[in-house]
């Protein structure tokens, strides 16, 4: 599992099932994420937001996890914990 | 309307369909909730996994149930959200993969 120091962000929509999976798996692992929560973002905060998922995962599609350097599309597991160990 | 009773009414629903809901019960009605939340916020039940455009013509293929629902449980054994599956599915005798975008890109919220 990534070191606490991990910076790892999370793009996210509050309504999203597999979001919400996933900021559950994180909470589970005990380990700190920053989440953003695009749909309730208005205006340039928005904006600013969506020009990082689109720089992270062209496809625009949630959730959007990066860790340090990895970035992983939708709640899959596997490679969460991939992109946690090799961090 | 209440989760518990968007709930009733989609899991009536989907056995007409010939599917079901996932059994999962927790992750369902956070879906239930999320469909709520989006009726309040656009008057429709906008996809709760996808970034909507609050119009209801240009969200029309992800009014749930989407456009997408029936290629994606036909291929993959349930919708983008994991809210609709088949009887399969469900019962764990087709695997659990994970459902890529089938929504074209042109048409995403992408702003």
């Amino acid at each position: 599992m990534a070191k606490s120091q991990t910076k790892i962000r999370l793009f996210t929509l509050s309504t999203c099932s597999h979001c919400i999976r996933t900021k559950k798996f994180f909470k589970d692992a005990g380990i700190d994420v920053e989440f953003t929560d695009v749909d309730l973002l208005e205006g340039a905060d928005r904006e600013k937001a969506m020009d990082e998922v689109k720089k992270l995962n062209p496809e625009c599609t949630f959730p959007t996890i990066c860790i340090g350097d990895h970035v992983v599309v939708g709640f899959n597991e596997d490679r969460i914990r991939e992109a946690l160990e090799k961090k | 309307m209440t989760p518990e009773q968007l709930y009733d009414i989609l899991s009536k629903y989907a056995e007409s369909q010939g599917i079901r809901l996932n059994r999962d019960r927790d992750l369902v009605m956070g879906i239930m909730a999320g469909l709520l939340t989006n009726e309040q916020r656009y008057g429709y039940r906008s996809c709760p996994c996808r970034l909507s455009w609050g119009d209801k013509e240009k969200d029309k293929d992800i009014a749930c149930p989407c456009v997408y629902r029936d290629p994606d449980i036909k291929e993959y054994g349930s919708c983008y959200c994991e809210l609709y599956v088949s009887v399969e599915w469900n019962e764990g005798r087709i695997p659990h993969r994970q459902v890529p975008e089938r929504r074209p890109k042109d048409k995403r919220r992408t702003l």
